[in-house]
Parts: C-alpha cells; sequence; structure tokens
C-alpha cells in the first residue's frame, strides 16, 4: 500500500495527550517521545484523531485552493454535503454557478453521479444476484476497515465505485468530448472527507486533486451572494442530495430492508454483529464512518445536525430522482477487492501463533489498566508492540521495580 | 508446539456484554493470520455459546485453546442442565422465556449453530448440575 498521508502531525501542537491514540479504530496511533506518531498502514482516514485533538494537532491532507491554476480546464467536483453548508438554500444551481465563477470551468455534481450509483445498486440487487446483506462502499474510512479487519464481509461489499470517481470520470468524457486535452484537465473533488484522499489519491483514480470544504466555503459563498440569476447546470435531484447524510443512500434504494448506522463506534459494532451472522436477511447496509454521515466530515464547517436538517430542506426544493442506468458495469469497480490485514504479528501463521503466545504472556504480567502512558493505547497493545520488537514498556510495572 | 490457551468468565447478567469473549477470540485469530472461514465460524460458535451461558445458565467460563490445526472451545456453566439434548439440539425449539425471546434472542438456534459451524460437538450435561459443551474447529 502507498503511504498516503489522510492525516498529519503539526509536531509543534501536539502535547502528547493519548486522546487521539485512545480514539483511533484500528489502533494505528502510538505516543513515542511525547509526540503522537500515526502508523500509516493501519490509517483508515476516519478523522477521529482529527475531530479528538485538543490542541489542534492533527490535521487533515488535501490540495490547497492554488493547485487549480496548474491546469487549463478546470472541473469542480462539489460533495452532496456542501450543500448543507449554506443557509436557506433552495436552489444548489447557486452553489454550482458560485463554482464557475471561482474560476471553474465546469462542475459535475457528486450529487449525480450518488444517484447513478444508487441505480447501477437497484439493478445489482434485482438482477445480479447480489450477496446479501450488501455493504456499502461510499464511505472509504469504512471501506478501509473493513479490508483491513473483517475479511469474510469482503464478499458483500458492494462492487459500485465511490461516487467521486463515476463523478470524475463522466466529468473527463464531456471535456475530452469538447476536445480538451487530458494534460489540460484538472479535477478536483470538493470535499468534507480525510479519507477520501486516501482513496482518491491511491490507484489510478481520475481525481486530480482534492479540496476542502472549509478552504472553498469563504471564496464561494463571496461569489454565490453575488449572483442575481444562477445558471442552470444541476442535475441531481432528491436522491443525489440525500447522500449527504446517513440514510439518504439507503433511501436511494428504495428498500426498506435496510440498516444504516453512523459514527465509527457504531460502525464497528454493526460489523461485529455481522460477523456474529446476526443481519442475514437484510438486503442492504449503509455505513458511515462520520456520525449523522458526510455532513460529519471533519472537512466541513457546519454542526452536522444543522447540516441534516438544511439538506432535509433542500430536498423539498429538489426534483424527483428518475436516472435510470442501463450497463451497471460502468459504474463498477475495476477488479474484486481483497483484504489487507496489517495486523497479523507474523505472515507464517505458526510464526504468528508462537508470536502470539508471546503476548498473551507478556499481557498476563502488565496491570491491564489500559491507561496509555507507555504510549500504546492499551496493555494489549502494548504486548503487541513489544513481540514486534519494539523497545517499549510499562510505566507502572517501572515503577513497581524502583 | 505449545499451544495457546485463552480463558474467560462469563458473566450471566449481562446481555450487553454477551459477546465479549468471542470478541476477544476474533482479534486474536485474526492477529495471527487464520484464515477468514475459520474466524467466522469459531465467532458464530462462541457467540452462539455465551448467549446460551447468559439465558439458561446464569453465566459460566469459557476455554478455548488454539493448536496448529485446530481450535478447541469448552463452555462449561453450572446451570439447570439440559433435559432432554436430543430435542435441544433440534432447530426452532428452545426453553428461553418469552422476556427473553421479546430481546431477539431464544429463536432456538444456538446449540444447532454451534454444531453446524463446528466440526465436532459433544455435550455432557446433567439437570441440576450444569452442562459442558465441547466444540473442535479443524483449520484446513
Amino acid at each position: 500500500m502507498d503511504t498516503v498521508k489522510p492525516v498529519y502531525l503539526e509536531s509543534d501542537k501536539c502535547n502528547g495527550c493519548v486522546n487521539c491514540m485512545k480514539r483511533c479504530p484500528t489502533e494505528a496511533i502510538r505516543v513515542r517521545n511525547g509526540k503522537a506518531t500515526i502508523m500509516y498502514d493501519r490509517c483508515v482516514g476516519c478523522g477521529e484523531c482529527v475531530k479528538v485533538c485538543p490542541t489542534g494537532a492533527k490535521k487533515e491532507s488535501y490540495d490547497k485552493l492554488e493547485t487549480v491554476n496548474r491546469y487549463k480546464y478546470k472541473i469542480a467536483l462539489p460533495c452532496p454535503s456542501l450543500y448543507g453548508q449554506f443557509n436557506n438554500l433552495t436552489d444548489t444551481d447557486y452553489v454550482l454557478t458560485g463554482l464557475k465563477r471561482m474560476g471553474f470551468d465546469a462542475v459535475y455534481e457528486v450529487a449525480y453521479a450518488s444517484e447513478l450509483i444508487s441505480s447501477a445498486t437497484r439493478r445489482y440487487i434485482r438482477e445480479y444476484g447480489a450477496k446479501k446483506p450488501i455493504i456499502s462502499t461510499a464511505c472509504p474510512a469504512v471501506l478501509n476497515l473493513i479490508l483491513m479487519r473483517y475479511e469474510h464481509l469482503i464478499e458483500h461489499l458492494s462492487p459500485m465505485l465511490q461516487p467521486e470517481e463515476v463523478a470524475a470520470r463522466e466529468a473527463l468524457k464531456e471535456a475530452e468530448g469538447r476536445g480538451i486535452k487530458r494534460e489540460d484537465i484538472g479535477i478536483f473533488v470538493i470535499t468534507q472527507c480525510a479519507a477520501k484522499v486516501l482513496q482518491l489519491k491511491r490507484n489510478g483514480s481520475s481525481v486530480d486533486g482534492v479540496l476542502s470544504v472549509k478552504e472553498v466555503y469563504f471564496p464561494l459563498l463571496n461569489e454565490m451572494n453575488k449572483i442575481a440569476e444562477p445558471e442552470k447546470l444541476k442535475k441531481a435531484g432528491k436522491i443525489g442530495i440525500s447522500w449527504g447524510s446517513s440514510t439518504g443512500e439507503a433511501i436511494g434504494l428504495g428498500c426498506d430492508n435496510y440498516l444504516s448506522a453512523d459514527g465509527i463506534e457504531n460502525v464497528i459494532g454493526v460489523l461485529n454483529e455481522m460477523e456474529h451472522d446476526k443481519l442475514a436477511g437484510l438486503d442492504f447496509i449503509e455505513l458511515n464512518a462520520c456520525s449523522s454521515g458526510c455532513v460529519g466530515g471533519s472537512l466541513n464547517l457546519e454542526n452536522p445536525f444543522l447540516a441534516r436538517t438544511r439538506l432535509r430542506q433542500l430536498r423539498k426544493h429538489s426534483a424527483d430522482t428518475k436516472v435510470e442506468v442501463e450497463d451497471i458495469n460502468l459504474y463498477t469497480v475495476d477488479k474484486p477487492y481483497e483484504s489487507v490485514n496489517v495486523f497479523r504479528l507474523d505472515d507464517n501463521r505458526i510464526e504468528a501463533m508462537k508470536k502470539m503466545i508471546a503476548v498473551q504472556d507478556i499481557y498476563s504480567r502488565l496491570p491491564g489498566m489500559n491507561c496509555g502512558s507507555c504510549g500504546a493505547p492499551n496493555c494489549m497493545a502494548l504486548a503487541e508492540d513489544i513481540v514486534r520488537g519494539l523497545k517499549v514498556s510499562c510505566k507502572y510495572k517501572e515503577a513497581e521495580k524502583k | 508446539m505449545s499451544s495457546l490457551k485463552l480463558h474467560y468468565d462469563v458473566d450471566g447478567s449481562d446481555f450487553v456484554s454477551c459477546g465479549r469473549a468471542s470478541e476477544d477470540v476474533k482479534r486474536t485469530l485474526k492477529n495471527i493470520g487464520m484464515p477468514a472461514d475459520v474466524i467466522r465460524r469459531v465467532a458464530i460458535a462462541m457467540y452462539e455459546g455465551e448467549i446460551n451461558m447468559v439465558i439458561h445458565a446464569n453465566g459460566g467460563v469459557a476455554e478455548v485453546e488454539i493448536f496448529e490445526d485446530r481450535i478447541e472451545i469448552a463452555l462449561i456453566d453450572t446451570g439447570n442442565g439440559i433435559a432432554d439434548i436430543e430435542k435441544a439440539m433440534q432447530e426452532g425449539y428452545s426453553t428461553a422465556t418469552e422476556d427473553i425471546r421479546e430481546l431477539g434472542f431464544g429463536a432456538g438456534m444456538g446449540l444447532p449453530n454451534m454444531k453446524k459451524y463446528s466440526d465436532v460437538m459433544r455435550i455432557d450435561s446433567k439437570v441440576g448440575e450444569g452442562t459442558k459443551v465441547y466444540l473442535t474447529i479443524n483449520i484446513s
């Protein structure tokens, strides 16, 4: 795996507290020499560490707005949750026109790409003998988590591409159709999501850059306030807008037999239940790492619950979605997902077992307080770190010796 | 090579924490790099065992031993015991109370699932003394 970094540390600001380390769902953070270090191969990009950091030392990676100027033909792909950032928005054409006035030559709504995926998924469930329940892959943090920790649930993953990737491919087709050369085209997702960076910068995506909602917001609002009559640009209707908050994607499938959960701990709870075979009988499972769904993304400005309410109000002013796709293969991943178990103690199972016996032996002698003082999130993680060869030890045990 | 032994006390008064033992076993097996299918079978069988101990026996203990080629699980309680093991093994048969069923448990799939997902299953039970369920899951 490439070391794409969805989050990074501003070292000066980090005071070595254990908040981020304790919160990380994949135990990817260790405090070393008083600073929180990230093991990037374990990072799913959920952004919990950014949200919980009391000193603002954890930051999301994204491209600066100036990056767009490298390209002659600039395309903006706004994510649905962007619409929830504006008060009293009743027409998304204001947002799309505002983006064009900011300097983008074209816009392609991720909300519309989401409607294409909703339609493709409906057909996938109906006609392609999908392994139920299907787990949505729209949330990249959840997808990464499943690939790392839930190998046997991989067969339940929806084969659909990320909506941003679909939007990028469609926008590229349109631009190239107008005779514009690929090297002149810059495709930029405007997102709320740290994990999208991880997703879209890896594996030959059609996206050229990832911009944050919080950086685009003020220049965009400035342009929007000047619009007397917006251009007619929007294609997305109710379903696409709904994708911006949790349950939106499931509702877009038009089936009642779904489960929707948001917040990374709740997501893990659902995946664990699913491993116990408790969710058989459902058609679809929508999981969002952020509380309330994409509106809860850490690159947004607005309170997630307020943003969700605004999306609900915007829906009332939006057209019914009627899009139906013909060839679902245009929207599916190029190759099947594979598990990435970065947690195993050794590639050889027998060796891994020997190491696990050593881990259990060390663990049995640790205090079990999970205090984090050693720089690992809990005593079991410390025991594993020791067996992995790291020079670390328990502060309480050291104190006892003295 | 020696085996890896894990011991768990299953709290009989607590539905909410039920499943902790199987969660921990899952984590351990994943970090060893066991095949996904083995982890799944162990997870389901153990979870059913834990639930059974909480519903019927006011808790008990779970002993798990991981060998190179197999996983052995012993679920031991000192509850009421099973009066008719043959009947208890039938899908849909349950002696769980209405209250328990309201919670979505007691569907009569516990022992049948444990049998389905294990390679060898043995039950020792005496009414008034308790139940011991032994499961073996082979690692292919």
